[in-house]
């Protein structure tokens, strides 16, 4: 029970005594840029507790969804087919160099004159953005795969895509989610950018709005929810990863003991 | 001595690593060409893609276009202005995240009590999107270039500070102890032991937020409009000027490419040095 008291203590002191400083600071020297806390979380349920939800919050992480989800899939896809093959590697990596180089909202221009101010672009910059840390994280896990394990597979008769579901994938897969996890940050930027970029609806665009409107308490609650759905998508992420990575995990936790 | 010969043991590993030398030795110049040929071959794509007029040919020029104007937009001075601005937001902000990460990091990663405390605030803070404060930089900044330094540093600072966390956390605790009971001060053992062991992780955590930097000095020069490439990709676009936006985006990804090849040539330097000291322990 005083542990759990301690534990609690530690995780919400500081943010008890950083949200004490604001409003101390605000009730001090009122600001016309900063709310006060409550401010704040009045503000945050009158604006997005309602018709907002369908029109912005939902269709933003819809589309961050799709993005990601193509990004994943079609990245783990090609990077199983690129790193499996020493000439495709060979092939592929100057240019895969570039496009990782490259920063991906200087695609946004590209693919809204191709596109339009489409959902399809911005699933398409998402996708296109998130796709390289999954693709080139694959392609290293799949090359940096166990000797031995690839050559006990051979001799037991394991090939094609019995090999590839039973031995590379499983081997590759913590290299695969350390991937997921540089790809889902840029997934999230990517779609605010994107929305502020060219939008007319999305959580990007209002909050920009907002700005341009100067409705300040309004601003900060939008940056708010954006800072929210960073945080959950962090924590599902570590979620999944957790459930799915167990056996690593441990294995990892024997080694170090050892 | 080298690190290598301290950890080859068996003639048999001798052996396989003198094979996988000549293996090496031998492709290189085989990857050369083909990587040659997978550029050569995405050219092609894009020329054809441009010629066949899947979209509008205006929307999509093809390289025999956008590859002339690249080399001459290289000889305007606007051109190297912007990539001057942008290098500048880039070398500011990434180096204010690097002082003040490791100097931070170092602070709380050596203190438990500093290490609980700030646990939960810093997982909440650090996933959240350094592009959702845009409209804050705006309204603070306008179109200066402290705007764009705002969001540099917020994200590059996580990723260095996180790090450092991880470096610090990794540091030897009967080094630290042996370093106490040879009398080191705090600095010393700051200096001699910390340091060293965190160096790796700062690497690596710099390596990451020089490309980050990179991503939100052109965002915020895209969105909000300071001065550098991102506003004059956006210039191009808005007057209708695709041939010159295409030779600015492949000019973005070539100072990405630069950017990169020289934070990994850093770090390899700094990893050679940190492999060859864990040989000469394990040996």
């Amino acid at each position: 029970m005083k542990k759990l008291l301690i534990g609690l203590g530690f995780a919400l002191g500081l943010p008890v005594i950083l949200i004490a400083l604001w409003w101390i600071g605000t009730i001090v020297s009122p600001s016309f840029f900063v709310p006060t806390p409550p401010e704040l979380v009045v503000t945050f349920f009158e604006t997005w507790i309602g018709p907002r939800i369908w029109v912005d919050v939902l269709p933003s992480i819809g589309r961050f969804l799709a993005g990601v989800t193509i990004a994943i899939v079609l990245g783990i896809v090609l990077g199983m087919l690129v790193g499996l093959n020493q000439t495709l590697r060979s092939f592929t990596e100057p240019v895969f160099e570039f496009f990782r180089a490259l920063p991906p909202p200087v695609l946004i221009p590209v693919l809204l004159l191709l596109f339009g101010t489409t959902d399809w672009m911005k699933i398409g910059i998402i996708a296109l953005a998130a796709i390289w840390p999954v693709l080139l994280n694959t392609v290293e896990g799949v090359r940096a795969a166990d000797s031995v394990q690839s050559d006990t597979s051979r001799s037991y008769g394991i090939s094609g895509f019995n090999r590839v579901r039973y031995q590379v994938l499983p081997s590759a897969s913590p290299q695969i989610f350390a991937g997921v996890r540089q790809s889902l940050p840029i997934g999230l930027m990517l779609m605010i950018i994107s929305e502020m970029f060219a939008s007319s609806s999305g959580l990007g665009f209002s909050v920009i709005q907002f700005q341009r409107r100067f409705a300040i308490p309004e601003m900060w609650s939008g940056i708010l929810v954006l800072g929210l759905l960073g945080v959950a998508v962090a924590a599902i992420f570590r979620f999944v990863e957790r459930r799915v990575l167990r056996w690593y995990h441990r294995l990892k936790d024997l080694e170090n003991a050892a | 001595m080298t690190s290598e010969s301290l950890t080859l043991e068996t003639p048999t590993q001798v052996v396989a690593v003198a094979r996988a030398n000549t293996r090496k030795r031998k492709g290189r110049p085989k990857r050369l060409l083909l990587g040659l040929a997978g550029i050569l071959t995405l050219l092609a794509v894009w020329e054809i893609a441009a010629r066949v007029g899947i979209v509008d040919a205006r929307f999509l020029p093809p390289p025999t276009e956008v590859i002339p104007a690249f080399f001459t937009i290289l000889t305007f001075g606007d051109f190297w202005a912007a990539v001057g601005s942008t290098m500048l937001a880039w070398a500011i902000g990434l180096l204010s995240a690097l002082v003040a990460g490791t100097v931070l990091g170092v602070v709380v990663g050596l203190s438990p009590f500093l290490r609980r405390a700030t646990h939960s605030t810093v997982e909440f803070l650090r996933p959240i999107p350094s592009v959702a404060l845009i409209p804050l930089a705006v309204l603070l900044f306008g179109v200066q270039m402290q705007a764009a330094l705002m969001l540099i540093i917020y994200a590059c600072f996580w990723q260095i500070f996180i790090q450092v966390l991880y470096g610090v956390a990794d540091v030897d605790q009967v080094a630290m102890a042996t370093g106490r009971s040879y009398g080191f001060s705090k600095w010393q053992r700051i200096r001699y032991i910390v340091f060293p062991t965190m160096l790796p992780y700062l690497m690596t955590g710099l390596r990451l937020a020089a490309a980050v930097a990179l991503i939100l000095a052109v965002t915020a020069q895209l969105l909000i409009g300071t001065h550098g490439l991102g506003l004059e990709i956006s210039k191009a676009q808005n007057g209708g000027q695709y041939v010159v936006m295409y030779a600015l985006i492949v000019a973005t990804g070539m100072l990405g490419v630069l950017i990169n090849l020289g934070a990994r040539a850093l770090e390899r330097w700094q990893l050679a040095w940190h492999e060859s000291v864990r040989g000469e322990i394990n040996a």
